[in-house]
Order: structure tokens, then sequence, then C-alpha cells
């Protein structure tokens, strides 16, 4: 037994489908079963919503006249990227404006950078543009200074080459001294433990193996439709996992990309991470098609059930130890304390759990609606204990 | 039974004068210092929250004038835009005094403005830059 993809299309089609998020299908298997869940559900959403430094905007400007093939560009003094076509640029999440004091008050604020440009443009705010060329025979315009709007544009997609992290450190402080990092404040002598994953909501932790997410694979980004387009940088299958499957360190990562022009402010939120730089926060969802019951086996997992490392941020993770300090669970790191090394840790997070669940809703109504139907992924994604599974399996 | 945060000013000459311990003694008040500071060229500064009857509060804020401190309510204060918040929860790892904290079920950071004692400590360290000072 089991369903297809294609399948599954014809029941959201036909506004048929029973469409559950991965936060209600753990209730619904202890009280029903994995087998009769199987039958019964035909896609699991997951959503995620939090920093994601791995994020820009690929955007082409569109030629002014005369024509300009642009050398250098800023959008509202943040440095884009111009080494490929005249008009094309890519403008960063964490590049800060020119003349940001970054740290050198330190902590620094970095109040305005890619990601708030970013942010301005989804919202539909003016954004001013500046840009320099040597000039050619062929493209003469040597300065450009306008103000343009997202709708102005002829192309802009979100481009980012690593997102939805597949679990993630726990961020601690072991030294006497305030620390500032990309996952927050942390205060001296195991002050506090942050963490910055949606758990048991998580994309990639609902299918550990990516079984079902894998290369072409239609989303939520940002609030609009987005594609996966490869694994994530840094993309690391190879981890210690529980034995059912999840990964007990950061994992698997993906590339993903869509248009810009359909998302919303509310799920793409320039950040200033206090000390360290600006950051975009990205929301994210997912759906996972219910193929067979091995999917729903490994979507029911819940907070209880998931490990993060501990690590230190004042020493081992800047000087790349790779010492980890313990595991906890995520129903642990929710709870507000965990316990590190016979300390109790009071816990904050980076993610927000709140944004991924409303995510994980939204995605679910699309596809009730018959406004959002699955793909099926024209390559999946390198994980070798997925490969050792089914070679046994079968 | 009241509780009220006053800013309290000393002058120069107070600054080294046991002068708020009596709060506790005579006026059975109860007091949190919540920032102090003191310089010695300028008049010493002590932001607290009073406890007490509303008579004995009365005396003891008559007390303190009549011993040439300025007593202030706090004015300042701390505000959310709503709008901006993510509910990620940065902010719970600076906050001393729980006004800011995660409610179980829905997952949303919760703003107690009565628990805030404007120490501004979650202002900078806010990601979406949503918490806010006003005066």
């Amino acid at each position: 037994m089991g369903k297809t993809i294609k399948e599954i299309n014809e029941r959201i089609k036909s506004g048929k489908a029973v469409v559950v998020t991965a936060e209600e299908i753990i209730d619904l298997v202890r009280e029903k079963g994995v087998g009769r869940v199987a039958r019964e559900v035909d896609v699991i959403t997951t959503g995620t919503f939090g920093p994601m430094c791995s994020s820009g905007a690929l955007i082409n400007l569109g030629h002014p006249r005369p024509r300009m093939k642009i050398h250098r560009a800023w959008l509202n003094d943040v440095p884009a990227y111009c080494g490929i076509a005249a008009v094309d640029i890519y403008l960063g999440a964490t590049e800060m404006a020119e003349h940001d004091p970054l740290n050198e008050v330190y902590p620094g604020e970095f109040r305005y950078g890619g990601a708030h440009v970013i942010e301005d443009l989804v919202a539909g705010r003016k954004v001013r543009l500046r840009a320099e060329a040597y000039g050619t025979d062929c493209y003469p315009l040597k300065r450009w200074e306008t103000e343009l709007t997202l709708q102005d544009l002829p192309d802009a997609r979100l481009f980012n080459p690593r997102n939805a992290y597949q679990n993630y450190n726990v961020a601690v402080n072991l030294s006497d001294r305030v620390i500032y990092t990309y996952m927050g404040v942390l205060r001296p002598n195991l002050g506090n433990a942050n963490y910055c994953s949606a758990g048991q909501l998580s994309p990639l932790l609902n299918d550990p193996l990516f079984r079902t997410i894998g290369v072409g694979t239609r989303i939520f980004l940002g609030g609009g439709i987005g594609y996966v387009v490869d694994r994530g940088t840094q993309h690391h299958p190879e981890v210690p996992r529980t034995p059912r499957g999840h990964p007990r360190r950061p994992s698997g990562t993906l590339a993903v990309i869509g248009d810009l022009k359909g998302m919303n402010p509310r799920y793409l939120v320039g950040y200033s991470m206090l000390g360290y730089g600006a950051t975009l926060a990205v929301g994210i969802g997912i759906p996972i098609p219910v193929l067979d019951e091995e999917v729903v086996e490994s979507a029911s997992v819940s907070d209880e059930e998931l490990y993060a490392p501990v690590v230190d941020y004042s020493v081992d993770y800047p000087q790349g130890t790779g010492r980890v300090l313990g595991e906890v669970s995520y129903a642990q790191l929710r709870s507000g304390e965990v316990e590190i090394l016979g300390r109790r840790v009071p816990t904050a997070s980076l993610s927000s759990y709140a944004r991924a669940r409303e995510i994980a809703n939204v995605l679910k109504e699309w596809i009730r609606s018959g406004r959002f139907l699955l793909t099926e992924p024209v390559e999946l994604l390198p994980c070798p204990d997925r490969d050792r599974k089914g070679g046994e399996g079968s | 039974m009241i509780r009220r945060k006053v800013v309290l000013h000393f002058p120069r000459e107070k600054v080294d004068k046991p002068i708020v311990s009596k709060l506790v003694r005579d006026y059975n008040l109860d007091f949190n210092i919540l920032k102090a500071s003191i310089t010695p060229k300028e008049e010493g500064l002590l932001v607290m929250e009073i406890t007490g009857e509303d008579e004995d509060y009365r005396r003891g804020v008559d007390y303190l004038e009549a011993c040439g401190v300025e007593v202030q309510p706090l004015s300042q204060d701390v505000a959310r835009n709503d709008e901006r918040c993510t509910h990620c929860g940065a902010c719970l790892a600076v906050c001393p005094t729980r006004a800011l904290y995660l409610d179980g079920e829905s997952m949303e950071v919760v703003f107690d403005r009565e628990e805030c004692v404007a120490c501004e400590l979650c202002v900078k360290v806010c990601p979406p830059r949503a918490m806010e000072i006003k005066y």
C-alpha cells in the first residue's frame, strides 16, 4: 500500500485532501496509530521562522537609458554584488550599509543591512538605488541614481544558498564575560542557553532522511511560493542519529528560491543581532506527502525525542574545537530551563515557534483550498543513511 | 497595599548618609533597588520599587522629601511594537524580572508592563527591534 504524489494532488484538486500540521500529527498518531493515520492523512505541513544568514535577493534592475554595465551598486546605501551581467545584482542579507560603525563601538547595533532592504522592498517601500560604472561602447552610462519599488524591478528573486537547518546548536557561554553572537547575547558562566529550531514543527526534522523533500519541491517561502533548488551549503547528512533516524547534530540544509513579488513582510523580517550583524528572518513551510507509514512515523516525532547539542560559544565554537558539552531535548529547551554541566540554565529561542506554527497552518489552508499542489522531487538530496536503509528494506 | 516604582534624586551632600534603610525600619516599607548610580561630583540616583500600606508609603515619601530627596514616579517606560515582534524569545535571555516571558500555550512572548523595571536590556537585544523606549 502507499500513495503517490499524483494521487494526493488529485485529492487536493477535488477538495478532499486531509491535511494536518506536524504538530497535530503527534497526537493523531498517539490516538489512532501510524497505520490508520497513513491511510487517512494525505499531507503533513511543517513550518519554521528564524534568522537565516545565508539569504539574499537576486535582482535584475532593468536598463536605464542610455544602457549601463553596473560596476558598483548600493540599495539604501547597502552595497550589492555586481560581478555578474550588466544590470544583475545580488544583495546579501548580512551586508551592512556603508558607513555603519559595525563593531567599532562594541557591541555594534547593526541596525540596517541587506536583510532590511529586502524587507523594505517586500513591504512595498521605496528604496534608493545608486550605481556606478566605467562605461563601455555598448553600455555608456556611468552614474545612475533613482528611487524604486519592488514592482519596478523586472526580476527580484529571494535566492538563499542555505536555509532551514535540520537541527542546530544550543549556544552557551562558559567564559566570565558577556559575549555577543549570531545566537544572541550569551551571559557569562552559563547564564543562558539559546537555541534556534522549530523542533517538532521544523521541515527537515520531519523528513529526517530526505525521503520526500528534494530538488524541485514546492514550498511556502517568505509568505509566497518558492522551490527547493538543491541541497544547501554545509549539507552534512552523516551525523549521529536517534533510533528513529533524526539527526542529533546540525545536519541537512536547503537552497531555496522564490519570487519576492509574491512574498509578505510578516514572513521576511530584517534582524539586527547585537554585536554580530544583520540577518534575515525567513519563514519556510514545506509540505510532506504521506506516501507510506514511514513518512508518518518520521513526522510524528515530538520535541521529547529530538535532541540538540550544547556548544560553548566563548572558546569551543570560535576555535572550532568540535567539543559538545552534552545534549538536551527540544521539550526541555521549550520548558524554559535545561540542565547543563549540573547547572540549571534558563533558555531562550531565536526561532519563533509561534510563527512556525502559523506558517504550517497557512500552508495547510493553501493545500486544503486547492491553491497549492505538491511536486515530485526531480532528485533526492544526498543522504547515505537513507540509501543504506533503502537497501536493507527491499 | 501599594506598589510603586520611583526615582529618588539625592542631593550631593546627602549621598553618604543612610537614608532609605529607614523606610524599612521606621515605615514598614519594603523596597527593591532596580538601579543605582552615584558619582562623586553629581547627585545620587536610585530607582526602586516600594511596597507597603498606603499610609506608610505617604509617610515614607514625606520623610524622604524632608531629608532633601526628590521623589519622582518612574516615567520612563519600555513599550513593545506588536507589529514588529516576531515572538522569537531572544529577549527572554536578558530580561531580569520576567516581565517578558513565553506563554506555553500560544508560544508567544508576553510583555507584562507591570513587571518591567525599564532596564532597557531588551531594547538592543531584540532582533527585529520591537522594544522601544518611551519617555
